[in-house]
């Protein structure tokens, strides 16, 4: 209940400019082999999408710490995702099963934090897709944008 | 102290056209650490790559970052390129300001302050890199083959054949596998018998194989180049080395009607002692303990014992265990028949006469309870008619399994012309889904088979089979007249679907291999490493994998052989060292590593004092099977273990140089 509070509060605060949403800094923590290679398609096809977002590597989603995404968030990134295989594609037969129940069971505890949970966002993008790399970091990226500046403030406070 | 080269490639105008190659150079300069910043054209090519090993000389370079293409590209290249200037090749990182700056985005700006931001955080990443190194797992060079059809004979064979020792295990008493049952093999008619026997007897005498019948891999341990295997060897009850296979003991034999003959998928009896047919290899009976009625009745009848002229018989045989190291396996485990008592309908097991394709091939052996000459099972008689219903069980997401079983289409269409052949003026009907017929050859049989042996084809299925006056009438639809239809047969053969052999997923589990959800093992890569399990060193061949045919399975065989040939030409196998790696000091034995591990690459180790007492135990991690994925990392509770390459303190120093 409470983090919908903040969430409220935060939507008033809005109305003033945000804390530099207009040009949010995203990372993405990605696994290698599906949506790394994705990325790399989407650049080898030449598609355009935008430049917010700073991809960190891993080898698996299954290696993504869910501290990496508060310490993300710490550092002030105003969006995080976390993209790997498909189901049933994972490199390493059930890394990205453990990643997507680390991940279910996280976000509860990352809206209790005061995280807006809309910030957040887990995707499956194969080696093969590098169209759904472009419109996830876009529409993900345009959705960060539009979301009221302050809500990360828990992270940012020095 | 850190000493970083930071070298940002121009890629022509692929990178320079969109980043300001110059900036993120002078953006680098400034990072503490970097000693050494250059921009270069190209710097794959031979002069970047040089003046890239004379700076790591001339700077004396602890690590170097090159902002340049994805390193799914260039990565090996410039790693190859720091080893030969004596820098660890780990400790070459690459900021991918290419595909995923230079490409992708438009504003020069923007894109270089992103190019600078990727380059800062391959920066942080490489002052904290290790040296790692490549894991060499010794290997000994002998493999272990499961299963002894074709494609494990194959597979057997040219593993031998290049030199290296073989084990064989098979299950049943003779190797053979499913194809010795089979009758004439489609599209050339030539009988399998002919063709397979003398590889089995190839495979027997090959003084690099060694053979294991009537035996089953107990338990597998270890990794690549080192698994411990222990094979079960059952009892047989005979002294194979004396045996000469002359056949006077289950001639001997009282038992001799009531024990169904697995090999003719209980069309005919067979003795208590028995080889399963008459080209057994090796020929050496086998006494079934279950039914021998010396074993029965106290040690009473030895009927078989007294027959036998070298005295091979021992009733005191026990099953024995062998322990060997192999440094491969193949697991080449074959298929079974699915149980078709679900189709009600058709009447499997109620009618006699309704009888399974692997069936009909025994009816049509020459080697077979009939000798060749089709008769039916209830009372004898040559039938004049038969309806083959294929699809039973295969393609049926609701009772049966939903994939195609790909060899029925094509046995079914070589009964319906065998039969044909065989008895003349009878008359067959296919009852059909669709007709897949898609190797070398295949179509023109099926074709053969409707236009000149005169099979009538149906499409659609069978609703009903029931027993009138002696025939079976079948009802079923003929969808493409639109008919209802009936028929007054005298035999129906069902083409019933496969499925993995019965205890594959027991034996996958054991070996650490994955399955699919049907119990067919499952790939490394389905298009790209069809041979390699997802465990290293164990190769996958034959039906195990799912249906295939014949000349299939003979490649897949081949293919793991091959693989395993090539993996025994070096005396090492070398590992990627980006593994995990346990802290022993902090771990606390809580083993949740060991639980989420795909790969079965933790064990338990126990940390002993000098005078041999427990002080601990901890988590120790194979390299011979670990892939580095990282999913023990984030189990662990108590930090204690990381993945080479991507540490902890890496990642949140990545992190940290993205802050804003």
């Amino acid at each position: 209940m409470e983090d919908k509070d903040v969430r409220k509060e935060n939507h008033t605060d809005s109305k003033i400019a945000g804390d530099g949403s207009a040009d949010p800094r995203i990372i993405a923590f990605v696994c290698n082999w599906c949506t790394y290679s994705g990325a790399d398609l989407a650049g080898t096809s030449r598609m355009k999408y935008s430049d917010n977002v700073r991809v960190i590597k891993l080898p698996c989603t299954g290696r993504i710490d869910p501290l990496f995404i508060v310490e993300a968030f710490k550092k002030g990134a105003k969006g995080v995702l976390v993209s790997g295989c498909h189901p049933g594609d994972c490199h390493y037969t059930s890394g990205n099963y453990h990643s997507r129940r680390k991940y279910a069971t996280f976000r509860d505890l990352l809206g209790y934090l005061g995280v807006d949970l809309d910030r957040v966002e887990f995707s499956w993008v194969s080696a093969s897709e590098g169209n759904k790399w472009v419109s996830i970091i876009n529409e993900f990226t345009d959705k960060i944008k539009s979301l009221p500046g302050k809500s990360t403030d828990i992270f940012t406070k020095k | 102290m850190a000493r970083i080269g930071v070298f940002v490639c121009w890629c022509g105008s692929n990178i320079a056209g969109t980043v300001d190659v110059e900036k993120v150079r002078e953006e680098a300069a400034k990072i503490p650490g970097v000693v050494s910043a250059l921009d270069y054209k190209y710097m794959c090519s031979d002069p970047g790559q040089n003046s890239l090993r004379n700076i790591i000389k001339e700077k004396n370079l602890t690590g170097i970052v090159l902002a340049a293409c994805s390193p799914h590209m260039h990565e090996n290249t410039f790693r190859k390129a720091a080893a030969k200037e004596g820098l660890n090749p780990y400790f070459v990182e690459i900021a991918n300001i290419r595909e995923q700056v230079s490409w992708v985005h438009e504003d020069k700006e923007r894109a270089t302050a992103k190019a600078v931001d990727l380059m800062k955080m391959m920066v942080e990443k490489v002052k904290r890199d290790r040296p790692i190194e490549d894991v060499r797992v010794p290997l000994n060079k002998k493999a272990l083959v499961i299963g002894g059809g074709i494609s494990g004979i194959q597979a057997a064979l040219d593993i031998a054949n290049g030199g290296v020792e073989v084990l064989l295990v098979e299950k049943e008493p003779s190797i053979g596998g499913r194809m010795i049952q089979l009758d004439e093999t489609f599209p050339t008619l030539d009988c399998s018998s002919c063709i397979m026997t003398p590889k089995m007897v190839e495979a027997n005498q090959h003084p690099n194989i060694k053979l294991y019948t009537y035996s089953e891999v107990e338990d597998i341990s270890g990794y690549i180049g080192n698994f411990k295997i222990k094979i079960k060897k059952k009892a047989r009850s005979v002294v194979e080395k004396d045996c000469t296979g002359c056949g006077e003991c289950w001639n001997a034999c009282p038992m001799h009607k009531n024990v169904k003959s697995e090999f003719n998928v209980n069309l005919s009896e067979r003795t208590a002692i028995y080889v399963p047919f008459p080209q057994a290899v090796p020929l050496v009976p086998v006494l079934d303990r279950s039914v021998c009625l010396h074993y029965k009745k106290g040690g009473k009848c030895q009927k078989c014992f007294d027959a036998c002229g070298p005295k091979c018989i021992d009733f005191s045989l026990q099953d024995e265990i062998i322990e060997e190291t192999v440094g491969a396996i193949v697991a080449s485990t074959g298929y079974d028949l699915m149980d078709t008592s679900m189709y009600g309908e058709y009447g499997y097991g109620k009618y006699k006469d309704v009888i399974s394709g692997l069936q009909f091939e025994r009816l049509l052996s020459a080697s077979g309870p009939t000798e060749g000459v089709i008769k039916r099972p209830s009372d004898g008689k040559t039938p004049q008619t038969i309806v083959f219903v294929q699809c039973v069980g295969s393609r049926d997401p609701e009772k049966g399994v939903p994939y195609c079983s790909k060899v029925c289409c094509m046995y079914t269409a070589k009964h319906a012309k065998l039969f044909a052949h065989k008895v003349h003026g009878s008359q067959s009907y296919v009852f059909y889904i669709d007709i897949r017929s898609t190797s070398k050859g295949y179509e023109e049989f099926v074709r053969g088979t409707m236009e000149q042996d005169g099979a009538i084809y149906l499409r659609g299925r069978v609703s009903k089979i029931y027993e009138d006056e002696g025939k079976l009438i079948v009802k079923g639809a003929d969808t493409l007249s639109g008919n209802q239809v009936e028929i007054a047969a005298d035999m129906v053969v069902l083409a019933t679907g496969v499925i993995p052999k019965k205890g594959s997923d027991k034996l996958a589990q054991m070996l650490g291999i994955s399955y699919d959800k049907y119990g067919f093992f499952t790939e490394s890569h389905p298009k790209l490493r069809p041979a390699e399990s997802s465990t290293a060193g164990i190769f996958l061949a034959g039906m195990a994998q799912g249906p295939r045919d014949i000349p299939e399975s003979v490649v897949s065989g081949s293919a793991a052989a091959s693989k395993i040939l090539g993996l025994f030409s070096k005396n090492e196998y070398e590992v990627e060292g980006t593994i995990a790696n346990v802290n022993e000091a902090t771990c606390v034995a809580c083993f949740y590593c060991q639980r989420v591990c795909a790969y079965n690459a933790i064990s338990k180790k126990e940390i002993k004092d000098r005078s041999g007492k427990l002080i601990k135990v901890v988590a120790n991690v194979n390299p011979g099977l670990c892939t580095g994925c990282g999913a023990c990392v984030n189990a662990c509770f108590s930090k204690s273990i990381d993945v080479k390459g991507f540490m902890d303190d890496q990642i949140y120093a990545e992190i940290k140089a993205l802050a804003v």
